[in-house]
């Protein structure tokens, strides 16, 4: 086969005219580019969004109480304060179930010396640490026995640290919350912002004990926190229903007067909006992929018509027309994966460059760069086509005769 | 039928369509031309020559008759065919040299080559080979923007032999040249002629070229008007 003859034929032509081929491959480079740019930008969200949740704790089930309803009037959700600790026991005692914890939360003004501070006061068991994946910066959390024992003790978020203590160690200081003496056992590590609720690190974590002691309802838990082994939370989820509808004596068929919300599901809604942004970024981006494969096409026509002569000559010494289709597609294709592989250089900086200028984690993923090469080789093709027939449709008489 | 005619034509006719009308350029040619001369064909323009050296190069297949080259049917065959038959067997020099710019005369005279299973080696060696019969040795890797107009011609006469075809074309060889150089192709073609044996066809309506030509057909308005041989 001749293929090799043509090729060569082809990169002469495009390297007797380097600008022009360098213009006509920026139009596929941008694309190209663009698209792993945008693609990198919509990934790395993706990560850090799906970051977050699991910083949250993916196994997570929080129960709530339902609405309450007397006399077809509904309350909101929690309104009907009927959890129990009874309830958390039994609970905790399910298969799928690995840590469980209590919670009950009040928002009240701490003090320590001169400093005050309002912030808000969660109540929880001993297991909260392992169920939120929250390590200790300091000192310890304390033990089931403590909050058994509805022990005044307090582990501080590092917002409310830094604001009592401004440094200073605050382990085994006496603060007072609520006017009620708690002592100080340890402080929890950094985690920033919450999403929407505020930040994690302005809290109180008390033994939730001592939180119903603070708020005055004995016996009554606002929330069940919840973590299932890996993979089974679906599972957990089931048990939990079951047996809250069976504590609860809730008939066949009735409303349910609790809730359990499910990690898993906020945190696949969220990984859904950060592909739609994906999508739409990577679809803006391919639009200027198809506006630089339209210059390719327009480029080639102008190529075909300025070497009508040339095309002339080459069939008058025996060129058929499959040799001038496979010159001119060849030269297209060249000039596209040129381009592609430039593209993808400039998509790489540029998404390092996004990344460390306007400080958006992205991700570049090999599957972006391997879809817009091969796109880039199609676009080639595609666009190269219709002028490489149009030259292999020349009549040669006409041809050589063209001026 | 005579084998020793390289080209035998038989009532060959070309229509074209202008628009709604037909312009009739060939309106019933028979002539045959034996291998190995020097054949004019003359006659002025919009006489039908070009046309009929279209059909005769296999550029352009007639309306009606029968044309044989080396005793083959070639006003069948389809354009792929045709192109096989220009590439092995025809050597085209054209008035305006048709030269590819920018280009060496060594990538000029290799380029019938590109398109037959020539290995590249010795698609070289050929074309060196054809170089050194129009005397441009030396001169090989001189681009085309680089030469005068005789050594543009003599490139294409090279580019014409490289694939030892069964005859040289020429269509008005020495229009743009000035006489002297005129005279030096001619006698090029008188050489090739006699040493190699080729078959040329010469189209032109200058009598001074067609002086070299054992046999001259003039042409008028489609038509064969009469013929000299010497």
């Amino acid at each position: 086969m001749n293929i090799i003859k043509i090729s060569r034929v082809s990169l002469k032509a495009l390297s007797r005219n380097k600008m022009r081929s360098f213009l006509t491959a920026l139009g596929i480079i941008i694309g190209v580019g663009a698209v792993i740019a945008m693609v990198s930008i919509g990934q790395g969200a993706k990560a850090a969004v799906e970051d977050r949740f699991t910083s949250m704790g993916t196994n997570l089930l929080t129960i709530r109480s339902g609405s309450r309803s007397r006399g077809g009037l509904h309350g909101g959700a929690g309104s009907s304060q009927n959890l129990t600790e009874a309830d958390a026991e039994a609970i905790g005692e399910a298969d799928a179930v690995e840590y469980m914890s209590p919670q009950v939360s009040t928002r009240t003004q701490v003090k320590y010396g001169n400093k005050n501070w309002n912030t808000s006061i969660q109540g929880v068991g001993a297991d909260y640490p392992m169920i939120r994946n929250w390590d200790l910066d300091i000192g310890s959390f304390f033990e089931a026995n403590m909050v058994r024992a509805g022990q005044k003790v307090a582990v501080l978020g590092s917002e409310v640290n830094q604001n009592l203590f401004e440094g200073a160690d605050p382990i085994g200081q006496v603060i007072r919350i609520n006017r009620v003496p708690f002592r100080v056992v340890g402080v929890l590590k950094t985690k920033g912002e919450a999403g929407g609720w505020g930040s994690h690190d302005d809290q109180i974590v008390v033994p939730y004990t001592s939180a119903q002691r603070l708020t005055g309802r004995r016996a009554r838990l606002n929330s069940i926190e919840v973590s299932s082994f890996t993979g089974r939370s679906q599972e957990a989820k089931m048990e939990i229903e079951e047996i809250m509808r069976i504590r609860h004596k809730i008939a066949p068929g009735a409303d349910d007067d609790f809730r359990v919300s499910d990690m898993t599901e906020i945190a696949e809604a969220a990984g859904e909006s950060t592909k739609i942004l994906t999508i739409l970024l990577a679809g803006i981006a391919s639009v200027s992929l198809l506006v630089g494969g339209i210059g390719i096409m327009n480029i080639m026509l102008v190529s075909v018509t300025e070497r009508i002569r040339e095309i002339g000559i080459r069939m008058s010494v025996g060129a058929k027309e499959r040799d001038i289709l496979l010159q001119f597609l060849t030269e297209a294709i060249v000039l596209s994966i040129f381009g592609g592989i430039l593209g993808i250089l400039v998509g790489i900086v540029s998404s390092k460059l996004i990344a460390n200028l306007a400080g958006w984690s992205t991700l570049i993923s090999m599957g972006s760069i391997i879809l817009a090469f091969v796109f880039s080789g199609s676009v080639g093709v595609f666009f190269g086509f219709y002028p490489a027939r149009k030259a292999s449709k020349l009549d040669p008489i006409e041809a050589l005769r063209y001026e | 039928m005579d084998n020793n005619n390289i080209i035998q034509i038989e009532n060959v006719t070309r229509v074209y369509k202008v628009g709604e009308t037909e312009v009739h350029a060939l309106r019933g040619i028979s002539c045959s031309i034996k291998k190995g001369g020097i054949v004019a064909i003359m006659g002025p323009s919009g006489s039908g020559k070009s046309t009929l050296m279209n059909i005769i190069g296999c550029l352009d297949n007639p309306s009606s008759g029968r044309y044989l080259l080396e005793g083959e049917e070639v006003s069948t065959f389809d354009k792929n065919k045709l192109a096989l038959v220009r590439n092995k067997r025809i050597g085209f020099i054209f008035q305006s040299f048709n030269l590819l710019a920018r280009t060496t005369a060594l990538e000029n005279t290799e380029l019938p080559l590109v398109y037959s299973d020539v290995p590249r080696k010795k698609a070289k060696d050929m074309a060196m080979k054809a170089l050194a019969q129009v005397g441009l040795e030396g001169r090989e890797l001189h681009k085309t923007n680089q030469i005068s107009g005789g050594e543009m011609q003599r490139v294409a006469i090279a580019r014409a032999l490289v694939n030892n075809p069964s005859m040289l074309l020429a269509d008005e060889p020495t229009g743009n040249l000035d006489t002297k150089t005129g005279i030096e192709i001619m006698d090029i073609f008188k050489k090739l002629n006699q040493e190699q044996n080729i078959t040329i066809i010469l189209v032109t309506h200058d009598p001074e070229v067609s002086v070299i030509a054992h046999r001259r057909i003039y042409i008028r308005d489609g038509l064969i008007e009469r013929e000299e041989r010497e």
